[in-house]
């Protein structure tokens, strides 16, 4: 019995990512479009969702392109007076989005794990079941993915932690943790960049400084750079 | 050049903002009341991007060091010049060492105070606009202070008549499509956001009941009190890049819409986007006033704006008839 037309042959194409699932899109007011990548938080879709920052950031209508983990906020120029047309026009652009990757730079970023601002270390371990010494030592033997800036001038978004030191957001944020504090938020690591209230939680400390106002490129980080974390002291 | 003698401890220098960085996680900033601002700047005869002062804590004093053309818009803000009256949504003629003093408004949240030439701060990507989270822009990253000078540039020049002129307020001139809210709540236009139909029957109630702006609101975002709404499920959200309008419902049940220095990403799960042409008058929206939200649509955003453009051209097209008229006469 012949196959149906319709279905897939079973090819080395099926393991690259479903490009027929469409994309979440929806508003967020007026001129802002986000559009969300169907399916795993992982790096083939924050690939693909960069392969539709680059194709749509010439696009004349569009004012300002933000990228997200793995969604991507496209803000137009003008209110459309048919959104439907701006859906289908984004939909059919992610339909096409192959994923890219960027070529981006290496970032080693020093840091002192454990110490007077590691103050979520012990309650990592508890929810871990791990030692201090093991989560630190699987925290520095990552190497991480930024996937995207956002939330404070400069902060990256780095993907790539290990499963087993995944910690929740704290329903209640810390009011003032301070700027370089590395921080674990869900399935996510970065390094605060700004002393203020936080929901992450605090492992360890890093010196760097993630942004300047006056420079030509403010953000030391940039989606695609790779980072690792080395240990320069451990204070436990 | 203008001399700071009394400030209450929120007032920044703003202009229409710094958009464009969100993708480097740079919050846009700008005047709370972006149309109060334009206005302003036309009525100077400065450029669309020249910066002013947004005052939301009074009293406000300045005494000016130079002849100057200033305008006050936004709220009615009882301004006087050396203890002379002068109107909102005026301009007028400062002389050197008058001061010019702003009280608290009876109604509207922020006055502006534009200054000829505009405020002549360094841009920073950009924008003048105060960044008080990030630390730039503006007067070094902070509010104002008593003692501070404020520089103005160079300016065009316009012609006033003695004792200035004025224009009809945008809630007066536009209150056919600012329509005044049912029982003193204020009407505000939204889109459904993404989440939105997660929350079932709590979406209508969304819709339906009043929310009073809480004590915990400011230029990041207001925090709405009322009857509580939950999403069916809990869902493990995204970070996404966010706007100022988008109104977001964390656990607790209470929504935030998010204002001019929002943050650039969210996680929240988000039930309604403010059209942009209503933004301006939740920027005047005062804490403890009770808001109703009511769906829109694309096409009705876009009559407003509409409406809101035809009535700054016609500001404009006055403003420069007035000075021209007063130029061949000079």
């Amino acid at each position: 019995m012949s196959r149906p037309q319709s279905t897939p042959l079973a090819s080395p194409a099926s393991i690259v990512p479903n490009t027929d699932a469409l994309a979440k899109i929806s508003f967020i007011g007026t001129r802002a479009f986000l559009v969300e990548a169907p399916g795993a938080f992982d790096l083939p879709n924050q690939r693909r969702i960069w392969a539709l920052s680059r194709a749509l950031e010439a696009q004349e209508e569009i004012a300002e392109i933000v990228p997200g983990m793995t969604n991507l906020l496209v803000i137009l120029k003008q209110t459309p007076e048919a959104p439907d047309i701006i859906v289908h026009q984004l939909q059919e652009e992610w339909k096409r989005a192959r994923g890219v990757d960027l070529a981006g730079r290496d970032i080693d970023i020093a840091v002192t794990y454990g110490g007077e601002h590691a103050t979520d270390l012990p309650a990592l371990c508890d929810l871990s079941g791990l030692s201090d010494r093991e989560v630190v030592r699987i925290h520095h033997e990552g190497t991480y993915r930024v996937f995207a800036l956002g939330s404070a001038p400069g902060f990256g978004y780095l993907f790539g932690l290990d499963a087993r030191i995944h910690m929740p957001r704290k329903t209640v944020p810390s009011l003032s943790m301070a700027r370089g504090c590395v921080t674990i938020g869900g399935m996510q690591t970065g390094v605060a960049v700004l002393t203020g209230p936080n929901g992450w939680n605090s492992i360890g400390f890093a010196e760097l400084q993630m942004f300047d106002p006056l420079a030509a490129a403010p953000a030391v980080m940039a989606p695609g750079d790779t980072v690792r974390f080395r240990p320069e002291r451990i204070e436990l | 050049m203008i001399d700071i003698e009394a400030t209450g401890p929120l007032n920044t220098i703003q202009d229409l903002g710094r958009p464009g960085y969100r993708n480097i996680g740079v919050t846009a900033c700008g005047a709370m009341d972006t149309l109060a601002l334009s206005i302003g700047n036309i009525l100077v005869g400065n450029t669309p991007q020249a910066a002013g002062i947004e005052v939301q804590t009074f009293p406000f004093r300045v005494r000016f060091s130079a002849r100057t053309a200033f305008a006050i818009t936004g709220a009615d803000c009882r301004a006087t010049l050396d203890g002379i009256g002068v109107p909102p949504w005026w301009v007028a003629q400062a002389e050197a060492g008058q001061l010019l003093e702003l009280s608290p408004p009876l109604k509207d949240a922020r006055a502006y105070l534009s200054l000829a030439g505009g405020a002549d701060v360094t841009p920073v990507m950009g924008s003048r606009s105060t960044s008080l989270r990030g630390g730039f822009g503006g007067l070094n990253g902070r509010v104002l202070a008593t003692g501070d000078a404020v520089a103005t540039g160079a300016a065009t020049s316009t012609f006033l008549p003695k004792g200035g002129f004025g224009v009809v307020p945008p809630a007066v001139a536009l209150k056919d499509v600012f329509p005044a809210g049912e029982g003193g709540a204020l009407t505000i236009r939204a889109l459904p956001a993404g989440e939105h139909d997660l929350f079932g029957a709590d979406a209508e109630r969304f819709w339906s009941q009043p929310w009073k702006i809480s004590a915990r609101s400011d230029r990041t975002g207001y925090r709405l009190s009322g009857d509580p709404i939950h999403p069916l499920e809990t869902v493990e959200m995204r970070s996404h890049g966010v706007v100022p309008g988008v109104v977001q419902v964390p656990p607790a049940g209470e929504p935030i819409v998010q204002m001019s220095d929002a943050n650039t990403a969210g996680g929240y799960p988000k039930i309604a986007g403010v059209i942009e042409a209503d933004l301006w008058r939740l920027g005047q929206a005062r804490i403890g006033s009770m808001l109703r939200f009511v769906p829109a649509t694309h096409a009705q955003a876009r009559a407003i704006e509409r409406a809101l453009g035809a009535y700054i051209d016609d500001v404009r097209r006055t403003a420069r008839l007035v000075s021209q008229a007063l130029s061949t006469v000079a």
